[in-house]
């Protein structure tokens, strides 16, 4: 039972008296969607509005079938930094199953397929936070993907990275989308976005500018602010 | 000039008077020192028990009131163990509402008091410890789905070293601590007299020398525990990493 | 998670066993609350084992000062007292909480100071005319200021002779116990009252030394007192008769006879007798 498409109907965000976002947007199955726009752009807190971590002002975020929360069985979120907590690595990827109470065999045999497919079976009994900034986030991408979740919302996932582990963690995402899972995913780098992207959404002062596939946004942006990005120019007076 | 000699001496008689009853295994320092640890080491577990779990859920939950929760915890860190003494003496006593149970001058009180004394350091170091975890570790608990209680046990076994160090606090004031369990203990000989009630008793009795040797035998006690509680913290996460 | 969980509730279970196991005993036991001079002096420790060999009855000892003591029995948190004050023993009793006072045994207060004795008190005998010599010298003196049965009884010499030292530079009230009060006038030198076994057992004393002693009126005398079992029903009465009846007895009498202090006797039996 698919939980997409997504609508965020009359969506704002408001915090401090300012107003960070503001959209109306469906996001449904199929090509991982990129999330762009330049810093301040309101990516992370359109990401975390979609995924339940913030209530909108107003309007509503709505999934198909189920009712979502912050609780989110069938969603996940990999963030700029990965939390690792004070255990083993295959402990941490055990713990978003156990927390659903999964049954043991389920949870070992989840656990040492997605230690495989992210490269981490040798790193299994280390201490996960004394893994390297590469290994955590890949590890991180592995704890997400052990829940099967429909969505997998990723918030700059390769910023810290060197360039060996973000090709290592962009395969990873990749292999995630081919096992079923919708990618939502925000980068502020363009070679990123058009090597992952299938769907990209254009934000700019807190308000969506664009909303189209990728080949059409790259090739012909419609707002001028988006052109302005491509064109990697520094845009001011954001609203 | 006589003054300082005396002072030396004093010192000098105490260091070799305690390394004698230490060596010789003296049965009364060992009566002393077996009540005092079991005493303290009771009132730490049931601090722990309490207030560790306390202390994550005043990081975790958001309530009404927290602010001023948190306030008046680390005010009560400051409880004078005479004024936790003396209302406990007046709760046990037989002329008091608790008087059936039968426990005033008796170790048990003595546990109950020191119990009281340091919950709130174990709760408050606790709440401190468990705060800064939440706050780098909430988004992304509540994003695997974790609800609030959830995250207080995830943060409380995370934490657990820096929450050994809020334990050693609290069996450190407890250890140290005479007013409390003078008044409610009653500093009765072979029953309820502990190391620093004796050290205060052979105080009044003009032994000063003896007095010294027994505190100078308190701090390493002291020292003991906590190197053991350092050492084992140490060897179970060296273990944990080495897998 | 699940075995942390098991292994403190276990931890808990012990904790609760140990607890029961000291406070409730199946052994025949009663409290005593007396006061520091008769604890400190190690008359106790003296007279108390023999008593439990001849009845297998433990006593257990709270130390406090007289007041406090009282204070202890009036609560019901001791089943038996042995203080020094007649005036707040006769009190005690008059109000129900005390069944009847019995003499025990007396010692008497000596005054203790510095052997150079600046106010010459040596040999005096009447301790009215030693503490006038004291405030008339304006020598030091350290006073327990505590109302124990020694503060007390000091209040009536400074009264007798007709002086009020409150609020002078040279009197010091320390609200403290006869062990602390001693240390402190050897410390800084000056004179106290004290009894006579708290001060053969004082391991502190310097330069200090008895410089008055011999008033009769000096005279302290101990009483045990029983604790009314119609004001506190749960006090162990039968023991205590056996106690007190031990104390009074030959045998009691003649133990206390027998401690001493650097071979001298520290307490003087008088249970029904004169004095």
């Amino acid at each position: 039972m698919n939980i997409l498409p997504l609508t965020l109907k009359n969506v704002t965000y408001y915090s401090g008296g300012k107003q960070l976002l503001k959209c109306n947007v469906t996001i449904s199955e199929g090509p991982n969607t990129m999330v762009l726009g330049p810093n301040g752009a309101g990516k992370s807190i359109f990401l975390r509005v979609c995924h339940g971590l913030l209530k909108p002002t107003e309007g509503q975020v709505e999934w198909t079938g189920k009712e979502q929360d912050a609780n989110n069985p069938n969603q996940a979120m990999v963030f700029e930094k990965p939390i690792m907590l004070q255990r083993t690595a295959e402990e941490n990827l055990a713990y978003g199953l156990k927390l659903r109470k999964a049954k043991k065999d389920v949870i070992k045999q989840r656990v040492s397929q997605v230690l495989q497919r992210v490269g981490l079976t040798e790193a299994a009994k280390q201490l996960a936070t004394s893994l390297s900034a590469g290994e955590q986030q890949r590890l991180a991408l592995g704890r997400a993907w052990v829940l099967e979740p429909d969505v997998l919302f990723l918030d700059e996932p390769t910023a810290n990275l060197d360039p060996g582990s973000t090709a290592e963690v962009e395969i990873i995402i990749q292999e995630i989308k081919k096992s079923g899972t919708k990618i939502v995913m925000t980068t502020h780098d363009l070679g990123q976005a058009r090597r992952l992207g299938g769907d990209i959404i254009f934000l700019y002062g807190g308000t969506l500018k664009e909303h189209s596939p990728a080949e059409k946004f790259f090739d012909s942006p419609k707002t001028k602010e988006a052109r302005a990005f491509l064109n990697g120019e520094i845009l001011w007076g954001q609203d | 000039m006589a003054g300082t000699e005396d002072t030396a001496n004093n010192f000098l008689d105490a260091l070799l008077l305690a390394l004698d009853l230490i060596t010789g295994l003296n049965a009364g320092l060992i009566e002393i020192v077996g009540l005092s640890l079991s005493v303290s080491l009771s009132a730490v577990l049931i601090a722990g028990s309490i207030g560790l779990p306390l202390g994550a859920a005043l990081a975790v939950y958001n309530f009404r009131g927290r602010q001023i929760s948190i306030v008046l915890l680390n005010a009560l860190m400051g409880l004078p163990p005479v004024f936790i003494g003396l209302t406990v003496y007046l709760l046990l006593s037989r002329s008091g509402p608790l008087g059936a149970l039968d426990l005033l001058f008796t170790p048990t009180a003595m546990v109950i008091a020191q119990a009281i004394l340091i919950t709130p350091i174990v709760a408050a170091l606790s709440r401190q410890t468990c705060q800064g975890l939440y706050e780098i570790y909430q988004e992304q608990l509540r994003s695997l789905g974790a609800t609030p209680l959830n995250m207080m046990l995830t943060i409380l076994w995370d934490a657990r070293i820096s929450l050994l160090t809020a334990i050693m606090a609290g069996f450190g004031r407890a250890i140290a601590e005479v007013g409390a369990v003078f008044i409610v203990g009653g500093n009765i000989e072979n029953f309820t007299r502990v190391m620093t009630t004796t050290i205060a008793l052979e105080t009044s009795k003009g032994n000063l020398a003896l007095a010294m040797a027994l505190g100078i035998i308190l701090v390493l006690l002291s020292i003991v525990v906590n190197g053991v509680a350092s050492i084992t913290a140490d060897s179970v996460s060296r273990s944990k990493a080495n897998r | 998670m699940g075995t942390g969980l098991i292994t403190l509730i276990n931890r808990l279970i012990l904790i609760a066993a140990f607890l029961c196991s000291t406070s409730a005993s199946a052994e025949q036991v009663i409290k005593l609350a007396s006061t520091t001079s008769t604890e400190n002096s190690g008359l106790f420790k003296f007279l108390l084992p023999k008593f439990e060999k001849a009845t297998k009855i433990k006593v257990r000892v709270i130390a406090a000062g007289t007041g406090q003591a009282i204070r202890i029995g009036r609560n019901g948190d001791a089943d038996v007292l042995i203080v020094h004050h007649p005036p707040s023993e006769e009190r005690f009793v008059a109000e129900g909480f005390g069944l009847k006072r019995h003499k025990l045994m007396y010692n008497d207060l000596v005054i203790v100071g510095p052997k150079t004795d600046s106010a010459k008190i040596r040999g005096v005998e009447e301790a009215t005319i030693a503490f006038s010599k004291i405030a008339s010298s304006m020598q030091l003196f350290a006073s327990r200021g505590d109302e124990s049965g020694t503060h007390l009884a000091e209040k009536e010499i400074w009264k007798r002779a007709q002086l009020n030292p409150q609020r002078t530079r040279w009197y010091l009230s320390l609200g403290a116990g006869m062990g602390s009060t001693l240390n402190i006038a050897v410390a800084m030198d000056t004179y106290a009252l004290t009894d006579r076994a708290s001060w053969a057992a004082f391991r502190n004393k310097k330069n200090h030394t008895i410089l008055m002693e011999g008033d009769k009126k000096l005279f302290n005398q101990y009483s045990v007192i029983a604790i009314n079992k119609k004001k506190h029903g749960h006090v162990k009465f039968d023991l205590v008769k056996k106690f007190t009846n031990w104390l009074l007895s030959n045998d009691g009498q003649k133990a206390i006879r027998n401690f001493r202090i650097n071979g001298k006797q520290m307490f003087f039996p008088n249970a029904n007798r004169e004095q």
